[in-house]
């Protein structure tokens, strides 16, 4: 941590390292700082991409799935050689590509109730870019019981949310969300879609906001919600307070113990 | 007292593809059935049957959540901004083959 910037760090750190809000002490705050992305999707790409490139010492990242044709139009981190391989591997490859610097750690599973508390606790931030309710409350949840900050977003068609979490200072996800959407009730799977820009977008932000909670600058972001809609072109940001009603993180908690929400039709 | 409403996307089907539409009311329950009546069908996916909103959706006045207001007794004036937010996930088309395989191969135990 008080290691000095070796020669070679400062130039490729320039950028950031002329920023009075960054700075040298801001540059070594990111290189041994932990981050871990859950999913190597449209959103998981960009944002690993941007933590990489920053310099973030250590990247974890978690993804079940094997790279298929039709993610190659939003997700920028895999390519055609990557084809059938499991997306943690083609992530990290490219991730050491960018940053030789940057000690990324690949598993190549799916977040479960039994893998989350010992992967997690790992981390200072995780990010959420799953394409799933259950992984999201799941990040959620557990990100709220272990004290780490999260950043999870969501995309469908031309619109993006963005929810920042930071455990019992502002809104948690189940504060908003008390539950996933039961199947039925919102338009079904088939008209989903999404315009692989956006997906950049919020992944973008997402990274954005886990560097900023990492060298603690900007707006404090505890319960921080933004809404992108990409047709009109624009962003709404407002934050919202901790629910002191939330079974996860209100003042009588229900949720004491990390479970599984069903999976349900992907909005 | 005009209100404008922004529509998310998932319930843009109900009005006809607008993304933003003008509705009236004194408070968001009024506002709620006006919606219906402009648009037949939107209140159910709003409000559950006991005539609440519903647990995945979020509506905030301009940039209060209503639930910190007075609920769907918050008033409402001229010019003010109700904004309707479900919680989405897509990171994944449909279309992605092993994401439906996912879907019936939960949960997963090891
Ligand atoms: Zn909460």
């Amino acid at each position: 941590m008080k290691l000095p910037l070796t020669e070679e760090a400062i130039r490729r750190y320039a950028r950031h390292i002329v920023l009075p809000e960054v700075g040298g002490v801001g540059q070594r705050k990111l290189l041994a700082a932990k981050a871990l992305i859950v999913g190597a999707g449209g959103l998981g790409s960009p944002a690993a991409l941007y933590l990489a490139a920053a310099g973030i010492g250590t990247i974890g990242m978690m993804d079940p799935d094997a790279v298929d044709l039709s993610n190659l139009q939003r997700q920028i981190l895999h390519s055609m050689k990557d084809l059938d391989r499991p997306k943690v591997f083609s992530a990290q490859e490219r991730m050491e590509a960018i940053n030789p610097g940057v000690k990324v750690v690949p598993y190549h599973a799916k977040l479960s109730t039994e893998n989350a508390p010992e992967i997690l606790r790992e981390y200072d931030v995780v990010l959420d870019g799953s394409d799933n309710f259950p992984t999201k409350f799941l990040v959620n949840d557990a990100c709220v019981m272990l004290g780490i900050p999260a950043v999870i977003a969501g995309i469908l068609r031309f619109d993006g949310q963005l929810y920042t979490i930071i455990p019992k200072k502002g809104a948690c996800y189940r504060c908003l969300f008390r539950q996933p959407p039961p199947p039925g009730l919102i338009p079904s799977c088939q008209e989903a879609g999404i315009l692989g820009a956006v997906a950049g977008v919020l992944g973008s932000l997402q990274a954005l906001q886990a560097i900023k909670i990492l060298l603690g600058i900007g707006e404090p972001p505890a319960g921080q919600v933004l809404f992108f809609d990409a047709l009109p072109g624009e962003f709404k940001t407002i934050r919202v307070g901790r629910d002191p009603a939330c079974a996860l993180c209100g003042d009588a908690p229900k949720i004491t113990e990390l479970r599984e929400e069903g999976e349900v039709c992907v909005l | 007292m005009p209100v404008r409403v922004r529509i998310p996307t998932p319930l843009r089907t109900i009005t006809k593809g607008a993304a933003e539409v003008s509705a009236k009311g004194t408070d968001v329950r009024e506002l709620i059935e006006d919606l219906e009546r402009q648009f037949p069908g939107l209140r159910e996916r709003i409000v559950d049957e006991g005539g609440e909103i519903r647990r995945f959706i979020n509506v905030f006045m301009n940039d209060e959540d209503i639930r910190f207001l007075k609920g769907k007794e918050t008033s409402l004036k001229d010019g003010d901004e109700i904004s309707i937010v479900p919680a989405i996930a897509a990171g994944a088309a449909p279309s992605d083959e092993h994401h439906e395989a996912r879907g019936r191969s939960q949960p997963e135990r090891t």
